[in-house]
């Protein structure tokens, strides 16, 4: 497999802004150290020159940029999507939240994304270089001695766990697009479902209480593109910013969980920006697990205009009752 | 100045958490530190700062201010203020002290705001120097000095001992109490590892980072910086640099229908919402460049303007490492002017 590298990208960039196909690029800005990357707009060759970056941090999912950038825009805007990016594409497509025809989207080859928490805890704090080639990351810090580091020990949770390789969406290519991949994203998941009613509660409540209700989780995910958030709206009645009480702190979850079930093509954006490191993508891997098996097989997202099931009717769809009882197995 | 060995800081812990609480930050099991109530079996983590400032043990992040009960006609209104307990925060971090400093230039002029005061009188705060920064750390930037953190006790980490030293009437009262555990000290050691510590501050990679063009008066100069556009581009508003930072200060009043009656709380607000200072006519800050541009406004320039030139920072690095879109004070301080001193 080939090595995708900035330069490919900033040569594709490029190459759509000088014959005019695109008048603008959503991509990655480049940070003060090598990992903090901001997502961003290039308006020119120039820009793209000096801040524009591709690598191990590229993290972020741009594709939620793509409501708020497209509103007002003439021609189009051009996007780079990793495989896990272009679900999200299609799930904001398929609940119309904008015009196709604006975005020319550009699928990247991903070979995983780094966590540099994950990095921290083996090379310490105090970083002051992380070189990514390949397979191997070479880290320098303030307090320790230069350390080789295996990418496969960094990955973050979710590319660890990747659900997919395959690229959903895009009108070109940079790269090779893989495939869906049987990944071991819902062990965790399992884990919970064996715990007693009890003990799941305790390890619920252990970590909600940490939240901070920053919003951060909402507002990163792609699925959350309500113009106006029920929990911002002061005329709502359950407006509010803080964990005013445990109760209200964990309803928020749960109603969001439910709000997403069916739309999360689990990209894990929730997960990687919570401040608290609170596992909220296990919340909604429960409810994809869930709907695979009552269901079959759904993912949010591999088609533009699927019906997620939860939203749709069939004759073979699992009778309330049945739904009931399990709950009575699970107390 | 009084020291005891690392071996046996538990008993110092313990010798605290007799009288009096003892909070300190203990990891979490994701690894990252959280000010936690002492008790045996807690370690104090070796994290160099926690994930949330110590700014909640004065302005929590929810808090009751009053009560009212319906009866009928009959409206009671009740105070929920409690007396406070004498308590101990431990292991604070230079910034984190000076930030307290800043939230008092808020809550205790006049009007003072009994609610942070009660608080504030009753908590003794037991500062330690930073051995490790993190590449994060701009502290000096405004003055601060990681090495010799002033607070009712500094404290001191050396290879195998802590370094106590009290400074304030608040200090001393808690030192003396803890005479059966410690014993007194020389400074050889702190002053050896205060070298060591302004060496490493040299190091860090925001060590120059220049603060000379900010400041009171200059809301002219920066208001409308073209900059904030493109700063604040892909700011989410999800207000997570404000909940993690030890000076932000604002917040919001609401009520809570209990059914038969109302708690009013006050709540951390975050000028990246929406409906920050929203107001009968309607809100000031209609985009989120606005609402960006208010929180390093406020910090660079507004609050020095109100405070005698003293930024509304204090460089703890929080904002810049929690960012879900890695944007922060750093990058906005380098791009609206400090660029040519880089
Ligand atoms: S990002 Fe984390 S801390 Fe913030 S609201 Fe979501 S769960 Fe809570
Ligand atoms: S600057 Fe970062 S942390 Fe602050 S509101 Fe914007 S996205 Fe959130
Ligand atoms: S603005 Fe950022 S660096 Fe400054 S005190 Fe707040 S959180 Fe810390
Ligand atoms: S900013 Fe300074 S005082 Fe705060 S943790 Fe870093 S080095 Fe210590």
């Amino acid at each position: 497999m080939q090595k995708i590298t900035k330069e490919m990208l900033i040569d594709k960039a490029t190459e759509l802004l000088n014959n005019g196909t695109v008048s603008l690029v959503l991509g990655w800005k480049k940070g003060e150290y090598d990992y903090d990357v901001t997502p961003g707009v290039f308006e020119s060759v120039e820009e793209l020159k000096k801040d524009f970056v591709f690598g191990d941090f590229s993290a972020a999912n741009l594709s939620k940029y793509l409501v708020k950038k497209t509103e007002k825009l003439e021609g189009k805007i051009l996007v780079f999507l990793k495989p896990c990016d272009t679900y999200s594409f299609n799930q904001l497509l398929t609940e119309h939240r904008f015009d196709r025809e604006k975005v020319y989207a550009v699928g990247v080859q991903c070979d995983g994304m780094v966590d540099i928490e994950k990095v921290k805890k083996i090379a310490g704090d105090g970083i002051l270089s992380v070189d990514c080639n390949g397979e191997d990351i070479v880290v320098k810090t303030l307090y320790n001695d230069d350390m080789t580091i295996a990418k496969a020990d960094v990955l973050a949770e979710r590319c660890a766990n990747c659900k997919s390789k395959k690229h959903v969406a895009y009108d070109e290519l940079l790269g090779e697009s893989g495939e869906v991949i049987d990944s071991n994203r819902f062990d965790e998941v399992e884990k919970l479902e064996k715990m007693t009613a009890d003990e799941r509660f305790a390890f619920w409540q252990n970590e909600l209480s940490k939240c901070i209700r920053c919003n951060a989780c909402r507002d990163a995910c792609p699925a959350c593109t309500c113009e106006k958030c029920v929990f911002n709206n002061p005329n709502s009645g359950v407006e509010n910013k803080s964990p005013a009480n445990s109760f209200e702190e964990k309803l928020f979850h749960i109603i969001r969980a439910y709000h997403v079930a069916g739309r999360c093509t689990d990209c894990g954006e929730c997960s990687r920006v919570c401040p608290q490191n609170i596992p909220l993508h296990l919340l909604n891997r429960k409810f994809i697990k869930d709907i695979n098996e009552f269901y079959g097989e759904y993912q949010a997202g591999a088609e533009v205009g699927s019906r997620a099931p939860l939203v749709d009717y069939t004759l073979n769809d699992l009778e309330p009752g049945e739904v009931f009882d399990r709950g009575d197995e699970n107390a | 100045m009084r020291k005891i060995v690392l071996e046996k800081i538990d008993l110092l812990f313990e010798a605290i958490s007799n009288t009096m609480s003892l909070y300190l930050p203990v990891d979490q099991n994701d690894g990252k530190a959280a000010y936690t109530k002492w008790e045996e079996g807690k370690k104090w983590s070796e994290a160099l700062n926690t994930v949330k400032s110590p700014k909640d043990f004065f302005f929590p992040q929810t808090e009751d201010m009053m009560e009212f009960k319906v009866e009928g006609k009959n409206i009671e209104v009740i105070d929920t203020r409690k007396a406070s307990e004498d308590f101990v925060v431990f292991g604070v971090r230079a910034c984190d002290v000076k930030a307290f400093d800043i939230l008092d230039k808020v809550f205790l002029v006049d009007p003072c705001d009994s609610y942070y005061a009660t608080k504030r009188e009753h908590g003794i705060i037991v500062a330690v120097a930073c051995n490790k920064p993190s590449e994060t750390c701009f502290c000096s930037a405004f003055g601060i000095d990681a090495a010799d953190p002033k607070a009712d006790v500094s404290a001191w980490k050396t290879e195998n001992e802590l370094y106590l030293q009290a400074n304030t009437e608040k200090g001393e009262k808690l030192l003396k109490a803890l005479e059966n555990v410690t014993e007194e000290a020389t400074e050889e050691k702190v002053t050896e590892q205060k070298e060591q510590i302004a060496k490493i501050m040299k190091k860090l990679p925001l060590a120059d980072l220049d603060t000379s063009k900010f400041g009171g008066g200059k809301t002219d100069e920066f208001f409308n910086s073209p900059e904030w556009e493109e700063l604040s581009e892909s700011c989410l508003g999800c207000g997570t640099c404000t909940f993690v930072c030890p000076t932000c200060q604002c917040y919001d009043i609401k009520d809570f229908n209990t059914g038969n009656g109302v708690i009013r709380y006050r709540c951390w607000d975050s000028c990246m919402y929406s409906d920050f200072t929203r107001m009968a006519h309607g809100n000031n800050r209609n985009s989120q460049k606005e609402r960006f541009r208010q929180r390093f406004m406020h910090k660079l320039v507004y609050y020095p303007e109100n405070n005698e030139g003293i930024f509304g920072c204090v460089g703890c690095g929080r904002c810049v490492s929690r960012c879900p879109i890695s944007m922060n004070i750093v990058k906005v301080m380098k791009n609206l002017g400090g660029k040519e001193n880089e």
